[in-house]
């Protein structure tokens, strides 16, 4: 970003084309949704607070789902659960976009076998955009996933189709 | 009171609601009571000068197979500081026991729980529903029996 920064500096004009300045502003600012669900989310608080300071990317949570532009799904999503996530889900507004964190939410994880309450994989309710290994992945690897996150959305365009 | 003190002065009271007991030489010394008379079994352990047992630290759900549930009661007494476990065996079929709600109010929830997992039903119960699992959930989870359904609301549940 920092050609972007420089032409706001040293003149009145700057040249780009609109995918990339709405693409710049919105991985520069995604808010994530305030909800954890299991010991993952004890991680993911951890990179909200001052150690790992997530705010330097933008992401901040939210306590409602209007506000929010990514759902962290952080543990283990239960069948109970499944269903509120979903409505969380049907409640933001586009463009949204889902982290997966950690084995339970990727897939299951310890619970796939015998998991009788669990869901193996959120992807069974929402679309997911990036899956982050770990069990629980530490603050580093949630850092990485929001940035894979953020190149994602500087490869969106308004006009193009949106690629799966 | 150790364990054989309270066998024997349980077996005193109640002549015919201890079958089985196991106080000696075991780590958690346990008695086998009779499911129709557990409540006056409770009520006099709670009450009792010598037993005082204030305190139901947990009451858990069993699947022996073979036709037969059980109910597990760790007390406590915080006054004299001693322990004792009781045990209930149920026919599966009917898998009824009185409920201690009314004795130890930490009974409530670890019946509602015992109810949800393995459909132990806890008569006189004030509130026995589903405390875990979903409301419209079907079955009873920690049953050895029990079949984990393909789908639950439309989703897929094995993996």
């Amino acid at each position: 970003m920092g050609l972007l920064d420089q032409r706001f500096e040293n003149g009145n004009v700057f040249v780009t084309s609109v995918d990339t300045l709405l693409n710049w502003a919105r991985l520069s600012s995604l808010w994530g949704m305030q909800f954890g669900l299991a010991c993952c989310a004890i991680e993911m608080m951890a990179t909200g607070a001052s150690h790992y300071d997530f705010d330097r990317f933008g992401t901040f949570f939210r306590g409602s789902p209007r506000q929010s532009d990514v759902m962290i799904v952080a543990g283990t999503v239960t069948l109970k659960m499944a269903s509120r996530i979903k409505t969380l889900y049907d409640q933001m507004s586009e463009p949204r976009y889902v982290i997966s964190m950690g084995s339970c939410s990727n897939c299951g994880g310890p619970y796939w076998e015998h998991g009788y309450h669990v869901l193996k994989g959120v992807d069974r309710i929402i679309p997911v955009d990036v899956y982050v290994p770990g069990c629980p992945p530490r603050p580093e690897a949630l850092m990485e996933g929001l940035m894979k996150l953020q190149e994602k959305i500087r490869g969106e365009s308004l006009v193009k189709e949106k690629t799966a | 009171m150790n364990a054989p003190e309270i066998c024997t002065a349980l077996k005193e009271r109640f002549a015919d609601a201890i079958p089985e007991a196991k106080t000696d030489n075991v780590l958690q010394p346990s008695i086998n009571v009779v499911p129709g008379t557990i409540k006056e079994v409770a009520l006099f352990l709670r009450d009792d000068e010598r037993m005082k047992f204030d305190l139901l630290m947990c009451l858990s759900g069993m699947d022996y197979t073979g036709g037969k549930l059980g109910v597990v009661y760790h007390l406590d007494s915080t006054v004299l500081k001693h322990k004792i476990t009781l045990k209930v065996q149920l026919p599966t079929d009917s898998p009824h026991v009185e409920s201690v709600e009314e004795i130890w109010k930490t009974a409530n929830w670890h019946e509602r729980e015992a109810f949800d997992l393995f459909g132990i039903i806890f008569d006189h119960h004030p509130d026995l529903r589903r405390i875990l699992m979903p409301d419209d959930w079907d079955g009873h989870p920690l049953r050895k029996d029990f079949q984990v359904p393909e789908y639950y609301n439309g989703m897929k549940v094995p993996y």
